[in-house]
């Protein structure tokens, strides 16, 4: 079942609009190697684009960063505080974080950001939730670190007995 | 004729390679500290296997080639050179370990990249990687950085005669303080108090920019190691982009130069000599070559329209000049903007810049300041040879730390070692072309490795030619060392094979 598109815009939509956006949202995701490789191209437009979010949500303000990544390449997205209230879990080596569609205006170098490449989205939808990894004891690498903990403790007794005789001779 | 190596070269030689192993061995021991502090069991065991693996040889190697001889020319160049190789294929281990490296040369690639300060890397799934595989990435610059035979040094050897034959091998030729010890002692002093202040700067930084505090500090310790190690190893996937921050990168421009600037020249600005630092040839000559690096790319990036306004220009532009004439290798755009975005000019302006590399006796690679303001002085002087009457005594003098003359065979050294570089980047160039790839794109990765930078413009990812990945690790190894010892190694080979 797909889950409700957080809008980002304010206020009524026209209905010129409201088919653009829905164009754009029903669009193919772009994905990040494209969208860096044809950055020219897509300059100033709007992009749909899904990926995990990773790591920190960085408040700015009445903004936030959220960084995508799409398995290629991640990308900042610029995206309203609110929206990103949404985000319960982000990627690192504990947990897979929420896997979000985003839809907004692909920038190759944003005058508002110093030059980035971003996307100031106008929408989000979470396509997958995110969850905490269990990581297992590996039982191997437990085995083999036993084994050369022994092995090192006799190179340890024969380099002090071979120390003495040395040190006696 | 060529000598055989005896019996008691192999002896030194094993014993204090020996002792270096133990010292990487015990270096891992602190990513199995932060593996705990965080929970993470298995990458503790990748650590402990790898700390194990070590310290067997180690101790092995010290016991089997025991010898109280100490070391002559030949055996300290030869430990260096093999040491570093002895580090790169144990440091690898944990990294494999993992499964974020897809074979163990990748994993070997990744340590080499690491310890000569490089910064190019074949991680997988960066993102999801452990704080301990994560802290290890970037320590291992801060370990080759200051030299790992510095680290071996300032641990376990008192008074060594043979440690300066060493500190030499690892392209160290100025001592700071009378003694070689004390002189490496020095250089981890600064490096730590950097560290610290640092790490705290960088840590509110992020704190301020929204990230969680752990992660912030955490960041600012790996984003230092790397910055003033100039390796350009991040801890997101992102590089510096990740950070959308300018306060991120304001700080780090000053850390990475910090980084490319000779110890000595730390020694004066802390013993308060400060006008050492306006004076000498090395920082005279970074301007230089800063100001027309930068002309040539801003004229590059104005050509073509890179950028939609001139402080976007100037901010994306400054950044990936410091970071590569630094020899740095922070990112604030993606590889494939490099080729896609910047143009052939400014493209040349940065593999300039790469080139030319930071300061001599820092953590930067490439040919070095103070050799380019040699071969530069030497240039004037013949100018002037040329000019005036034949009769006229011509001195050159420079500033470097004292007030000298330039001799001739500074003049042959800097331009030995600076041919030996051109030629290191053109057989780079010339490798990534028999694979495939274009002329100006395999000369800036060429360069960028050969100069231990690590911008990328995307030729180094995990799905490169083994071939190529081998080039590179040999080009980071030996411009990381500067040929003398790498050669000496080859020739020591060679004489156990051919030798009477």
């Amino acid at each position: 079942m797909k889950r409700p598109i957080t809008c980002l815009a304010p206020g009524p939509v026209p209905g010129v609009t409201l088919l653009f956006f829905c164009a754009v949202c029903y669009a193919p995701p772009l994905s990040s190697t494209e969208l860096i490789n044809k950055a020219k191209e897509y300059d100033g437009k709007s992009v749909v684009y899904t990926g995990e979010v990773i790591a920190d949500v960085m408040v700015r303000g009445d903004f936030v960063w959220v960084n995508l990544n799409d398995g290629e390449n991640a990308i900042g997205i610029w995206l309203d505080k609110e929206a990103a209230k949404e985000i319960q879990f982000t990627g690192s080596y504990r947990a897979k974080g929420d896997r979000l569609e985003v839809t907004g205006v692909f920038h190759r170098a944003c005058i508002q950001h110093g030059g980035d490449l971003d996307i100031h989205a106008q929408a989000i939808r979470k396509i997958t939730p995110g969850q905490p990894v269990e990581r297992e004891l590996n039982s191997g690498k437990r085995n083999v670190a036993f084994i050369l903990l022994g092995i090192l403790c006799l190179v340890l007794i024969f380099v002090r007995r071979r120390g003495r005789r040395i040190a006696i001779s | 004729m060529i000598l055989r190596p005896q019996p008691q070269d192999i002896k030194n030689i094993g014993y204090y390679s020996g002792k270096i192993i133990i010292g990487i061995g015990l270096t891992m021991l602190v990513p199995v500290v932060i593996a705990l502090l965080f929970a993470e069991i298995n990458p503790a065991l990748d650590f402990l296997i790898g700390t194990e693996i070590a310290l067997i040889i180690g101790f092995l190697l010290t016991r089997l080639c025991f010898t109280e001889n100490d070391l002559n020319w030949m055996q300290g160049m030869v430990v260096v050179s093999f040491s570093w190789l002895a580090a790169m294929l144990l440091g690898a281990v944990p990294l494999y370990l993992s499964g974020h490296w897809q074979s163990y040369l990748d994993a070997c690639f990744e340590v080499m990249s690491g310890l000569t300060t490089t910064g190019l890397t074949l991680v997988q799934d960066l993102d999801h990687l452990s704080y301990a595989h994560n802290l290890w990435r970037h320590f291992a610059p801060f370990i080759g950085g200051q030299g790992i035979v510095i680290v071996a040094l300032s641990l376990f050897m008192k008074g060594v005669s043979g440690a300066f034959k060493m500190y030499v091998g690892e392209a160290r030729d100025e001592r700071l303080l009378p003694n070689v010890i004390r002189t490496s002692r020095f250089i981890w002093l600064v490096s730590i108090v950097y560290l610290i202040a640092s790490t705290l700067v960088l840590g509110i930084v992020g704190i301020a920019n929204g990230m969680k505090t752990a992660n912030a500090f955490f960041h600012g310790a790996c984003i230092f190691m790397a910055a003033f190690d100039t390796a350009g190893f991040a801890p997101q996937s992102q590089n510096i982009l990740y950070y959308h921050s300018l306060f991120f990168e304001v700080i780090t421009i000053v850390i990475m130069l910090l980084g490319a600037m000779n110890f000595n020249l730390h020694y004066h600005l802390w013993t308060g000599n400060r006008r050492e630092i306006w004076k000498n040839i090395e920082t005279r000559t970074l301007c230089i070559t800063l100001f027309v690096t930068f002309l040539i790319i801003l004229i590059g990036l104005s050509e073509v329209g890179s950028y939609p306004c001139a402080v976007v220009m100037f901010r994306k532009g400054f950044y990936q000049l410091i970071s590569g004439h630094t020899t740095t290798g922070y990112m604030t755009i993606y590889a494939r903007q490099f080729i896609n975005e910047w143009g052939n000019l400014a493209l040349v302006g940065i593999i300039c810049a790469m080139a030319f590399g930071g300061g001599t006796c820092s953590t930067a690679g490439g040919v070095k300041m103070l050799r380019l303001g040699i071969i530069a002085k030497a240039l004037q002087q013949d100018l002037r040879r040329i000019i005036l009457p034949d009769l006229a005594v011509v001195e050159q003098r420079l500033h470097h730390i004292k007030e000298m003359f330039l001799e001739d065979r500074q003049v042959r050294s800097a331009l030995l070692i600076t041919l030996a570089y051109l030629a290191l980047y053109g057989i780079g160039a010339l490798v990534g072309m028999l694979y495939g790839y274009p002329f100006l794109e395999s000369l800036f990765e060429s360069t960028s490795a050969a100069a231990n930078v690590g911008l990328s413009c995307g030729i180094t990812t995990p799905g490169m030619p083994a071939g190529l990945k081998l080039t590179y690790i040999v080009q980071m190894w030996s411009g990381r060392l500067e040929f003398m010892s790498v050669f000496t190694l080859i020739g020591f080979f060679i004489a156990a094979i051919k030798g009477r």
